[in-house]
């Protein structure tokens, strides 16, 4: 590899903030001592570094962009050119990754960033009130795709850049709170506690919820008092094998909206020769209307550890990776804290519970991009690479992470798995349940947990739907509408697939009948235009004239729109049947359910 | 005498394409057996010297019983599978790519595109007059090739050609998302200021003539770039003992555009900046 590293140079701080993740440079070969044309120096001429083993760093080149965006606001050429160099990574390809994400900027910018979320559920309580605020107090602000604080509706996120980042989040957002919690974001108040986003908390039969404001989340001590690592005894008293059978047993399907079969998934995994496995747990919790994961984090971090652990000791793997959304600062925080704690207790690391099996933990932050929930997109991200998804075959259980056998789970998915373990598998199956995020025009918004089977009615009765209910959107901007007459579809996957449409991650968005449907189809439309990583033709392109036809028929109806929606429906299934991922395979989802179910612009 | 590497023996796979039997070595793409039995299959990012990024979605085929169409460039026939080329399900995605992309950069440059546009009967035209479009000045910044990426469909090919799969420069990678897409060098860099060796493989593998020589761009911006006036001299290259071929394209007694054999052993179309664009000399009639 012929590197050319041009000849900008970081500033102190950038120097410092890479060197506190990476350490300091070892030699004149990765931007240590001499390098800066003062000469190598004899020791450095004798031995060069490079090759393989600085290569293998790749993966760090994320961390390395959040510890130069953390610490500075944004990522300068020199500061770029510094982290290439420590990292022996292309230049080009390092600028290809840091331009991917939306929560990077490769140009100054002030050091606080207000990103105020004008996503479904903001849009539909209000966001723009909250930006037409923002503008006119003179503050300057980044429209954000969904936060994930839908239930808190509508949101904002301040991130001020330093030595010590500080965050603040402000739902429901008043431009007046924004504008304050920018100018002394470490002055905001507490975030309200995660139980508070679940209405049911508290009640009996919750199984998923059961620890969500009843423990303290970060109290280790606390979690095993509410019956916190009995899972993992009992996987290790049954051995790896004889878990995936009880998680197969069980009928557990993945939570993240495709559904495939945990224990299958498990299996194909563990039985790969191939060698190290790896377990990803998927917290790229992005799906606008989607905050359940954030809610289980904040709520039950320790939950996650120990599942992931589980799920790890099953297929093998001794190294889990959990990617988060970058949008989560509390979740990051606890699972930190969860992390740390577990370790000192011999719960994570070289011998966990004395069991002779060794399993450790990484956490890695997203950077703001949509399409890193895909699984193999989430698998080049953590390489160090785009987020850009791989074609499939292979499948990640052959060739995942690092080219290696890997089970992908969504963090809901995983969290089942103790139960399963507790109860065993028929007992489980018996009561299964599934988490909604409820949020829009309902009175108690909010994340809530009924067993399969329960009717959509059944869940909006509990939330409090609204007297005038136009439409309820399932599965989020990728999902699909439907009416106020279908209150009684199952909310099982079968059941809304029977339906015609989908219970993806698990988004129930209701609209009443103020909202304006074209608005708010341009705004999904605007999403995944934004969203598309740009890799096939289909998704790049469609996208975009999606977008462009919806902009010219917001204001019209029957025969003035009819040319358009024909070439809506068009565009959309050549984007459903020819793009590479879900993402644009799904992204003519919701407006074609507007059309067909709802009768938009008819 | 020239050694040819056979290979192993492959054993053959059967399966079915468009209703009838037929047999494909295993490890062939689906495309490798359409071509074998004659198929025309439209293809852009896929290159006969490269991976294929299976990108431009312009080569989708249906299986039977997969939910979404196939890239033949990169879908291994596997034995029963059961493959459509011309189903109506085909044609349509192939013509709404066709449609996107002719009406998103300029393709006047790319060769065959014209006729598939016409096969598949797209109409570029009806995303209106303000349909977005890549609106790029052509990156005229050495004196040897020139990059215009408003003709570029992103394939994806360069970055390959660049990177890992044969030039391992690095000195270009795409940059930004979705439709703002582009190739670019690091913070959109001239390449004279980035780690480019003018080894030219890029302008290769380009499919659409978004890379070419600056010859060419001058030659077309002149009205004087004229393909049937040219001959094509395969030769080898002089300046060191590799024994590159060489392909010398030259019209009006000037060398305009060198390239070199994709089947050459050697080479496998690839060159050095040397034989790329040290023919100057050739020309100096003083």
């Amino acid at each position: 590899m012929d590197l050319h590293f041009g000849d900008s140079r970081p500033t102190d701080e950038e120097r410092a903030a890479v060197d506190t993740l990476l350490g300091p440079p070892v030699s004149a070969w990765d931007a240590g001592p001499g390098s800066d044309g003062s000469g190598r120096s004899e020791k450095d001429l004798r031995w060069a570094r490079g090759g393989h083993a600085a290569r293998e760093r790749r993966d760090l080149l994320l961390p390395g962009l959040h510890a130069v965006n953390d610490r500075v606001g944004w990522i300068s050429e020199g500061a770029l050119a510094y982290l290439c160099r420590r990292l022996m990574v292309p230049p080009a390809e390092a600028y290809g990754v840091a331009t991917f994400y939306s929560m990077f900027s490769l140009r100054p910018r002030p050091t606080t960033v207000v990103h105020a979320c004008t996503d479904l559920a903001c849009a539909a309580r209000g966001a723009d009130r909250v930006c037409a605020g923002l503008e006119a107090a003179g503050v300057s602000f980044e429209r954000s795709p969904c936060l994930g604080l839908c239930e808190r509706a509508p949101a904002a996120l301040v991130v001020r850049a330093g030595e010590s980042p500080v965050t603040a989040v402000v739902a429901p957002a008043a431009a007046g709170a924004v504008a304050e919690a920018a100018r002394a974001p470490a002055d905001a108040g507490p975030e309200p506690v995660a139980a508070d986003a679940v209405p049911q908390a508290g009640q009996d039969g919750l199984v998923l919820l059961r620890r969500v404001g009843a423990v303290d989340p970060y109290s280790l001590d606390d979690y095993r008092a509410h019956g916190g690592y009995t899972a993992l005894r009992r996987a290790f008293a049954l051995g790896p094998a004889a878990v995936i059978r009880e998680v197969t047993e069980s009928g557990l399907v993945g939570r993240g909206g495709a559904a495939f079969p945990t224990g299958r998934k498990w299996q194909a995994t563990a039985s790969q020769p191939d060698g190290p496995h790896y377990l990803v747990c998927n917290a790229d919790e992005s799906e606008p209307g989607t905050f359940k994961d954030r809610v289980v984090m904040e709520g039950d971090p320790y939950a996650v550890v120990e599942a992931m652990t589980v799920a790890g000791y099953a297929v093998g793997a001794h190294r889990g990776y959990l990617y988060l959304r970058g949008e989560y600062p509390r979740a990051l925080g606890l699972l930190e804290n969860a992390l740390t704690q577990a370790r000192a207790r011999g719960l994570l690391g070289d011998d966990v519970l004395g069991q002779g099996y060794a399993f450790d933990i990484e956490i890695r932050r997203g950077a703001g991009a949509y399409i890193c929930g895909e699984e193999t997109a989430l698998f080049n991200s953590i390489e160090g690479y785009r987020g850009e998804p791989r074609s499939k075959p292979p499948f990640p259980v052959e060739k995942g992470l690092f080219g290696k056998p890997t089970a992908a789970n969504n963090v809901e998915t995983l969290v089942n798995v103790l139960p399963v373990l507790t109860r065993g598998a028929e007992a489980f199956a018996a009561a299964e349940t599934k988490l909604f995020c409820v949020s829009g025009s309902v009175s108690r918004p909010g994340v809530y947990e009924l067993p399969f089977g329960a009717t959509l009615g059944d869940l909006l009765e509990l939330a409090g739907k609204p007297e005038r209910m136009r439409a309820v959107l399932l599965g989020g901007a990728a999902g699909g509408f439907v009416r106020p007459d279908e209150m009684d579809i199952p909310l099982t996957f079968e059941g809304t697939r029977a339906a015609g449409t989908t219970l993806g991650s698990g988004v129930v968005l209701v609209l009443d009948d103020r909202v304006e449907l074209p608005r708010i189809l341009l705004r999904i439309a605007e999403f995944f235009r934004d969203e598309s990583c740009g890799q096939c033709v289909p998704c790049r392109v469609g996208t975009v004239r999606q977008e462009e036809a919806l902009r010219r028929i917001a204001d019209r109806t029957g025969a003035a729109a009819v040319d358009d929606i024909a070439l809506l429906r068009e565009v959309g299934r050549a984007m459903r049947d020819a793009s590479i991922c879900g993402l644009g395979q799904t992204a003519w989802n919701a407006v074609e359910s507007a059309i067909d179910r709802l009768g938009a612009y008819a | 005498m020239t050694a040819v590497p056979l290979g192993l023996p492959r054993r053959l796979v059967e399966f079915t394409l468009d209703g009838e039997t037929v047999r494909a070595p295993e490890g062939s793409t689906i495309l490798d057996a359409c071509r074998a039995e004659g198929k025309d299959v439209p293809t852009l990012c896929q290159g006969d010297t490269l991976t294929p990024k299976n990108a431009c979605r312009v080569c989708v085929v249906e299986v039977e019983g997969a939910r979404t169409l196939a890239p033949a460039c990169s879908r291994r026939a596997e034995p029963g599978m059961s493959v459509r080329t011309d189903s109506e399900r085909t044609r349509h995605s192939r013509k709404v790519v066709l449609e996107l992309l002719a009406s998103s950069v300029d393709m006047s440059t790319t060769p065959g595109v014209a006729g598939w546009i016409e096969e598949y009967g797209a109409e570029p035209g009806r995303f209106g007059p303000d349909a977005a479009r890549v609106e790029e000045d052509p990156k005229v910044d050495n004196e040897l090739y020139v990059r215009d990426y408003g003709k570029c469909i992103l394939c994806y090919k360069c970055v390959d050609a660049c990177g890992e799969q044969w030039q391992n420069t690095f000195a270009i990678a795409v940059a930004g998302r979705g439709f703002d897409a582009r190739i670019s060098t690091e913070h959109a860099a001239p390449l004279t200021d980035s780690a480019c060796v003018y080894c030219g493989n890029c302008i290769e593998v380009c499919p659409t003539g978004a890379l070419s020589f600056k010859s060419e761009f001058d030659m077309r911006a002149a009205g004087t770039w004229d393909e049937s006036a040219q001959t094509e001299t395969t030769t080898v290259c002089a300046y060191c003992g590799v024994g590159c071929n060489v392909t010398l394209h030259v019209q009006d007694n000037d060398i305009v555009k060198v390239t070199s054999p994709h089947d050459n052993p050697v080479t496998h179309g690839n060159l050095c900046i040397k034989g790329r664009f040290g023919f100057a000399h050739v020309q100096n009639r003083d």
